[in-house]
């Protein structure tokens, strides 16, 4: 493991040594080298503007919380405290639904092409702004800017393209001949992809033509309050979109509201189950979108660098902590030993540290409580039995951090292979015949996402069909597009998210 | 940058005469027949062109700034082939050639050397005399270059002239045709012939993977090229349409990880044709970096076959050590 160069590490000096040295050392490989040591490459701070304080966004204004709370928003990755946010209560929910609720008559009356109009100049904006909330994203989550600059920033404009475009079509997605929006939508949404799960919702809602109350993650809401200076900047008339920061309290509020039509919630099992229970017996519609423990099966006729690569985007993408995540690599037993050595081999070559580092792979946990959970986990996973492989790697001294994490010698009985661990752990799991690997990645409370690694198409396709997950890629991971719907199966949650079918749990149908 | 990467302790280039004989040995059983070598070749792992080229582009992305990218430049201008292979070669073109290449940059002196020139065979003898007593390797392609269309004997005899007129390095071409037709054995048997032929001379095998159209194939080349004895193995001929790209270079640079890993012999990659930017070049020293490793990093065991990207990393060059970019009047044309 490659840790990138902190603030007061020394750094090296590779002019000063002679290219030829590397030769004259036999028997290394594998990582990159001290010799050739990445100078740091920090992208610049100084391209986003972070005010020493939030209020909420309701009716095109921001405003104070009724009762004045506040709370702080801390970079993971320094622990520094990055800003000060309003805390919304009940008292500002009540607010938000009923700004939105005036806004949605007007709203919904526009015809498709003039809110295409106002989402184009959303996507256009977000564009235009996308080194600036690539930085802010970074800094707020902790993720490499790597990520949030070719990964979040360019889906986030792709989701308000693409749902743009419907806007004006809905009579041609095949929900009838006049598809009526539900009305005001209350949203909840995770702290993972804080500005593409923001997209995710707010898209699809409002070329619908519904308005839009978005409660963002305490850990990370300060991209949804850059989005409400986006809306503001398109001139997207007041109350149509309200944002509203704050704990889980303002979420239960929100879902709780007799005014709002629609919930929407991405985040984890247990809270969704709740929302479900507060959300039963009304006329609310509902779209849960929850946790995974991704099979990522892997044939031994598999293309087997591709493979790697693709086992390590989908389990160390955003530190794991992706509800899609191929957190369980199942692999045939034929090709185990030689699969987890270049896995392993692969794994040396991560570059863990500061997330605003160009050159970062790995960036922080998002925050201590997450990483306390994965650090429990991990450990319940050795006091189980498993085996513990971690790359040898420096992690910085402040911050949240937790270095990428094999478990092997994994069965279905151990908590690594059932539980959602959320961060860069993966659990090994072996199997001897296609049966059996469908089997075993059938055998889950969660069925969001899978992966098959192979070579041969009709095995692709049969694997493919058995596999109870609501994704399914093949020789390839953690792939995403607006025009592609996103769902689970079982506790993984109901409801799809992108493409056509997006536009249904945001319609009356 | 005060390094010269040719001052540099080199490390020792396999004796062919102990290296040569092990590696075939341990494939004896692959290269009894034409059907054994096409089941081991068709045996290797499949390719994924979408992830394969994936990779590239997001080592492509790796930012490489200050102290790190002089140390890149002045590797990589220690690891290029410089070459001319024109039909209007003379001998004064192949002697400023060698002039340049051993000393890049008349203004600044700490600038290393290239690793060799790259010739005709029958500019071998001149581009000796070129180069003498500075270190630097002369290489000739060889085997009808660059269709590799003749006769075996014909070929043969090119190789040895090459040899006899003095070069160090000899860059074939693999037989395309018989490659695509299925018949590894002939390839095979064209290469270790040749290998046999260049005597003490380091063997560059170039699988011309335009040609080859698919990663699977270059893939199977690679193996085939490095059981057969290649020192190299050499992406491009630089005369067709598709040269040297990142994904064609990290596959190849995976093969010969792989094979070392599997042999404990250590074969060399030269991506040659279309690299001409200083940024491209940092891009595949990156690529080296983080696939095969830092055994890779030096002029034994990477080329580029280039000739202009020289002088886009000379600027470079005098951009970081002056701060000023000063433009192509300030390099030498040769």
């Amino acid at each position: 493991m490659t840790t990138n160069q902190t603030k007061g590490k020394k750094k090296q000096e590779p002019a000063a040594e002679r290219p030829g040295t590397a030769a004259a050392r036999p028997g290394r490989s594998g990582g990159p080298s001290p010799l050739f040591a990445y100078a740091p490459a920090p992208e610049s701070r100084t391209v986003v503007d972070i005010a020493p304080s939030y209020g909420l966004f309701v009716d095109g204004e921001f405003t104070e919380a009724a009762d004045g709370r506040v709370f702080k928003t801390v970079s993971p990755a320094t622990e520094e405290v990055l800003s000060e946010v309003a805390r919304a209560g009940a008292a500002d929910v009540d607010r938000a639904v009923g700004a939105a609720r005036r806004a949605f008559p007007a709203w919904s009356a526009l015809p498709g092409a003039e809110r295409a109009k106002y989402l184009f100049r959303i996507a256009r904006i977000i564009q235009e702004r996308s080194r600036e909330l690539a930085v802010l994203e970074t800094l707020d989550n902790g993720k490499p800017i790597r990520e949030t600059r070719d990964a979040d920033l360019p889906l986030v404009a792709a989701h308000f393209f693409y749902y743009a475009g419907w806007a004006d079509k809905l009579r041609h997605a095949g929900f009838g001949p006049e598809p009526r929006p539900l009305g005001v939508a209350g949203q909840v949404i995770p702290w993972n992809f804080p500005l593409l799960m923001l997209a995710w919702k707010v898209a699809p809602a409002l070329a619908t033509g519904n308005t839009v109350v978005l409660k963002p993650a305490e850990t990370t809401p300060l991209s949804a309050l850059f989005f409400a200076d986006v809306c503001r900047q398109a001139g997207l008339p007041r109350g149509v979109v309200n944002i509203l920061p704050g704990y889980g309290d303002t979420g239960a509020a929100l879902v709780a509201h007799p005014d709002v039509d629609k919930v929407a919630f991405t985040g984890s099992t247990a809270v969704g189950k709740e929302i479900a229970r507060t959300v039963a017996g009304t006329r609310k519609k509902l779209t849960l979108e929850l946790g995974g423990k991704g099979a990522n099966i892997v044939f031994d006729d598999a293309p087997v660098d591709q493979a790697v690569e693709g086992i390590v985007g989908g389990i160390f993408f955003n530190q794991g902590q992706v509800c899609c995540a191929g957190s369980r690599l199942l692999v045939q037993e034929s090709i185990a030993d030689e699969l987890l050595a270049s896995l392993k081999r692969r794994l040396t070559t991560l570059r863990l540290g500061d997330p605003l580092d160009k050159n970062t792979d790995i960036g922080a946990i998002n925050s201590a409580e997450q990483l306390a959970r994965i650090t429990a986990l991990a450990e319940t996973g050795e006091a189980e039995g498993a085996e513990r492989w971690t790359a040898p790697c420096d992690l910085p001294s402040s911050g949240y951090w937790f270095a990428p994490t094999l478990f092997t010698n994994v069965t279905q009985a151990h908590t690594v292979a059932r539980d959602e661990i959320f961060g860069p752990v993966l659990s090994v799991l072996t199997f001897r015949t296609p049966d059996e690997a469908v089997a075993k990645a059938n055998n889950s409370q969660y069925g969001l996402s899978a992966g098959v690694w192979t070579e041969k198409g009709s095995r692709i396709l049969a694997v493919a069909n058995k596999l109870r997950a609501g994704v399914v890629w093949s020789n390839t991971f953690n792939k995403f597009d607006p025009t592609s719907p996103f769902g689970g199966y079982k506790e993984s949650g109901f409801g799809r998210e992108g493409g056509r079918h997006g536009l249904e749990a945001y319609l009356d149908v | 940058m005060s390094t010269t990467a040719h001052d540099a302790p080199a490390a020792p280039p396999p004796d062919p005469a102990t290296t040569l004989p092990s590696v075939p040995e341990q494939f004896a059983g692959a290269t009894a027949s034409n059907r054994a070598l096409t089941r081991f070749l068709h045996g290797l792992p499949g390719v994924d062109p979408v992830g394969l080229e994936a990779r590239a582009a997001a080592l492509g992305t790796r930012s490489i700034k200050t102290t790190a990218k002089a140390y890149a430049i002045d590797l990589a201008i220690s690891m290029i082939d410089l070459t001319t292979l024109e039909g209007a070669d003379t001998p004064g073109k192949v002697r400023s050639l060698g002039a340049k290449g051993a000393q890049p940059d008349p203004t600044d002196r700490t600038a290393p050397r290239v690793a060799a020139v790259c010739v005709y065979p029958d500019m071998v003898a001149t581009a000796r005399q070129a180069v003498a007593g500075t270190g630097i390797k002369v290489a000739s392609v060889a085997t009808a270059f660059p269709a590799g269309r003749a006769a075996l004997d014909v070929k043969l005899a090119d190789v040895r002239s090459a040899v006899a007129a003095g070069a160090d390095e000899v860059d074939m071409v693999i037989d395309r045709g018989a490659f695509l037709a299925g018949d590894y054995l002939k390839v095979y048997d064209e290469i270790r012939a040749v290998k046999e032929a260049s005597g003490t001379a380091r063997l560059k095998v170039i699988f011309e993977t335009g040609e080859l159209s698919t990663y699977d194939n270059i893939r199977r080349a690679s193996w085939l090229g490095m059981i057969a004895g290649a020192d190299f193995i050499k992406t491009s001929t630089g005369k067709v349409a598709v040269n040297a790209t990142p994904a064609n270079t990290l596959l190849m640079l995976e093969a010969v990880r792989d094979f070392r890993a599997q042999t404990g012999v250590q074969v060399g990659v030269k991506p040659a044709g279309g690299i001409r930017t200083s940024k491209d070049a940092i891009k595949f020293l990156v690529l080296v970096n983080e696939t095969a490793g830092e055994d890779w990093l030096h002029q034994d065991w990477f080329r580029f076959g280039a000739s202009s990207l020289l002088n886009d990393l000379l600027m470079q060059r005098q951009k970081l050590t002056t701060g000023r970019y000063s433009g192509p009047d300030y390099v030498t044309v040769d």
